[in-house]
């Protein structure tokens, strides 16, 4: 047997922020048992989706985040991904307060980047930064770190994170979990309960991992979030690790879902240190109850919904 | 008192002519690459259709605004700037731009040039919009389309810059610029290919009793019963099914366009600037009804006279319509 390399032994992993609406003591539980026990680098914490949300964890962060820096891991907050009301706009504006000084956040919408001009934050992953010219200017007044949209291809990440390296910046790209497609401002599982966004009685935390649609053959597609929709495809890049490493991505963001994370985290550990290749990886990733197929396509430049294999064919 | 201004869409030179002379204010069009947001086949403007048809409306009293809205993709970053600096040259009334690097090398390169901050950058509060003003110079924002009419009165109070908001036509249910359906449909991007359910990779195909289906890629959108008339398969626009549904829904919304020609005078008086019509991609004959139209609205109220409202409806997507985000907050 010839010894796996390892694929990106300096890669970092990071959590991605929790997109749905889990219960706080849920929350609680999933953060406790990620300090203890994931390998992971970052963990990113805070709403970024739905400002409804927002208060139920809100008196637990301080604890989680304590929780989470005892167990070695950076944690970083994440700012809201739309912006309108008094009460968005003031959330925003409190987080963006808190940066550098020893605080990491992460900004998701423009509403936070006036404030926090000349101080160290970092530019999250629902921010349209396609190309070097943004980049490089985010990074001018005080970005230290890019996690990129899924929707970029491999060539664009490599430009990307080339320039990156060339100012000291880190880039990040979603190796795990939906992925988001658009936002919106009507919240999407009110209405499919017949209700609207201001009387939605939290309808989305029936749903830990998405709502499902399905087109009218059947066919499984998107899930929805509030006002946030995701592919119905798991994006896993366990196949490409090698491929992002080589482009000079700094670290793998990991989108939070139902299933067991710490073995998630743990998977791509392995993997990226070059204990087990892929195919096992992906192998273990399916035995842990993965709701929805693996999907890849954005990275090779196709639909987000496809299965590239390796050597660059579609998986049916 | 504000002017204010009918901002038309121009998706060729014929349609730039045609809305010029309905009474358009300005017109918005774009070059025939992927550096504007209706990158389609047959549509848009070469250089030297640009250069001439700023010509002619100049000659008439009118404005070009020039879209160079989408997301350069790392790489490719050369085409956008071609078109800033093509869009300068023609003397473009203004820029409407979207990418912080791209409103960064406008405002660098060419200071003094008017920017527009495009619906594609999805500026949806003061602070978002003040940071396009403070760091690029930009005269006047498009609001994304989910703001209610209340909600742009007070935005208004806190920027500096002015306000275009959408009146008419095709209603997009994402906030624009913050969209990538189609790509996960298609391989295609909104944001870095100017593409929204491309033609391309529509089909439509006879299923059993007569009923046709459109599709998007592999994935059915929508289906129609023999007779009705298929429509164009947008996803945020089409039917899906759903476990707390026990019938196929619209999960988003109907094929409806906005019609906002009820609210224009509340508009007006919440601070708006400019109105703009959707839909570059529109024929001549909707461009001239529906430009005509919203003159002789918008000129009624100048005047202080009570507009009578042409019925547009014929005209829209699905011939239905709705006020969308605007009338109230129960839209969301």
């Amino acid at each position: 047997m010839t010894e796996t390399m390892p694929a990106g032994p300096g890669l970092t992993l990071t959590l991605a922020p929790i997109p749905f609406h889990w219960e706080a003591a849920r929350k609680r539980d999933f953060y406790a048992r990620i300090a203890e026990e994931a390998p992971v680098d970052t963990v990113c914490i805070g709403e970024t989706i739905c400002s409804k949300r927002a208060p139920f964890f809100e008196p637990f962060y301080e604890e989680a985040a304590e929780r989470l820096r005892r167990g070695g891991k950076q944690v970083v907050f994440s700012s809201l991904g739309e912006v309108m009301l008094k009460r968005e706009r003031d959330m925003t504006a409190d987080l963006a307060a808190l940066a550098g000084d020893g605080i990491e956040i992460e900004i998701n919408d423009a509403s936070a980047l006036l404030a926090v001009k000349g101080r160290p934050h970092r530019i999250g992953a629902l921010m349209n930064v396609y190309n070097e010219a943004t980049l490089g200017y985010l990074a001018g007044r005080g970005a230290t770190h890019f996690a990129l949209l899924p929707e970029l291809p491999r060539e664009r990440v490599a430009l990307l994170a080339a320039h990156a390296r060339g100012l000291g910046v880190g880039i990040e790209v979603q190796a795990f979990g939906r992925a988001s497609l658009a936002l919106s401002a009507r919240c999407y599982h009110a209405r499919a309960h017949h209700r609207v966004k201001d009387n939605c009685q939290f309808v989305c935390e029936e749903d830990a991992d998405g709502m499902e649609l399905r087109t009218l053959e059947g066919v499984p597609f998107l899930a929805v979030n509030g006002i946030q929709t995701l592919s119905y495809g798991y994006v896993c890049l366990l196949g490409e690790l090698a491929e992002i490493a080589r482009a000079g991505v700094s670290g793998l963001r990991l989108v939070p879902h139902s299933l067991d994370m710490v073995a998630v985290a743990a998977i791509f550990r392995e993997a990226l240190d070059g204990r087990i290749e892929a195919t096992e990886g992906e192998a273990r990733l399916k035995a842990l109850g993965l709701a929805a197929p693996l999907v890849n396509g954005f990275w090779h430049g196709k639909a987000g919904s496809q299965r590239i294999t390796p050597a660059g064919a579609r998986v049916a | 008192m504000i002017r204010h201004d009918l901002v038309c869409p121009a998706g060729t030179p014929a349609a730039l002519r045609d809305a010029v002379d309905a009474g358009a204010d300005a017109v918005y069009c774009g070059l025939q690459n992927a550096t504007n947001a209706r990158n389609f086949p047959g549509l848009n403007f070469t250089f030297e259709e640009l250069r001439s048809a700023i010509a002619y409306a100049h000659a008439k009293g009118a404005k070009v605004l020039l879209a160079t809205n989408t997301f350069p993709p790392a790489g490719r970053f050369d085409l956008w700037k071609e078109a800033v600096d093509a869009g300068v040259a023609f003397g473009a009334d203004a820029l409407i731009v979207a990418d912080i690097g791209v409103c960064d090398y406008a405002a660098r390169t060419h200071p003094g040039q008017r920017l527009h901050l495009s619906v594609q950058a999805a500026a949806s509060s003061p602070e978002a919009i003040r940071f396009y003003c403070s760091e690029f110079g930009i005269r006047r924002v498009v609001l994304p389309r989910i703001l209610t009419v209340p909600e742009i009165r007070a935005i208004a109070r806190e920027i500096p810059c002015e306000i275009e908001t959408f009146i008419f036509g095709n209603h997009g249910l994402m906030v624009e610029g913050r969209c990538s359906l189609t790509n996960y449909a298609t391989g295609l991007s909104t944001n870095m290919d100017g593409v929204c359910s491309p033609a391309s990779q529509v089909t439509y195909s006879r299923e059993a009793a007569g009923r046709m289906s459109s599709r998007l890629g592999e994935y059915v959108i929508d289906s129609f019963a023999a007779g009705d008339k298929p429509g164009y398969p947008t996803i945020c626009k089409g039917r899906y099914t759903t476990a707390c549904r026990d019938q196929p829904y619209y999960a988003f919304e109907e094929p409806v366009s906005l019609n906002l020609g009820g609210l224009l005078a509340d508009l007006m008086r919440a601070g708006v600037h400019a109105f703009k019509i959707e839909g570059r991609q529109r024929s001549r004959a909707y461009v001239q009804a529906v430009v005509s139209a919203f003159r002789q609205s918008v000129d009624a109220l100048l005047a202080g006279r009570e507009p009578r409202l042409a019925d547009l409806v014929a005209l829209t997507e699905g011939q239905k319509q709705t006020e969308g985000a605007f009338r109230t907050k129960r839209w969301r």
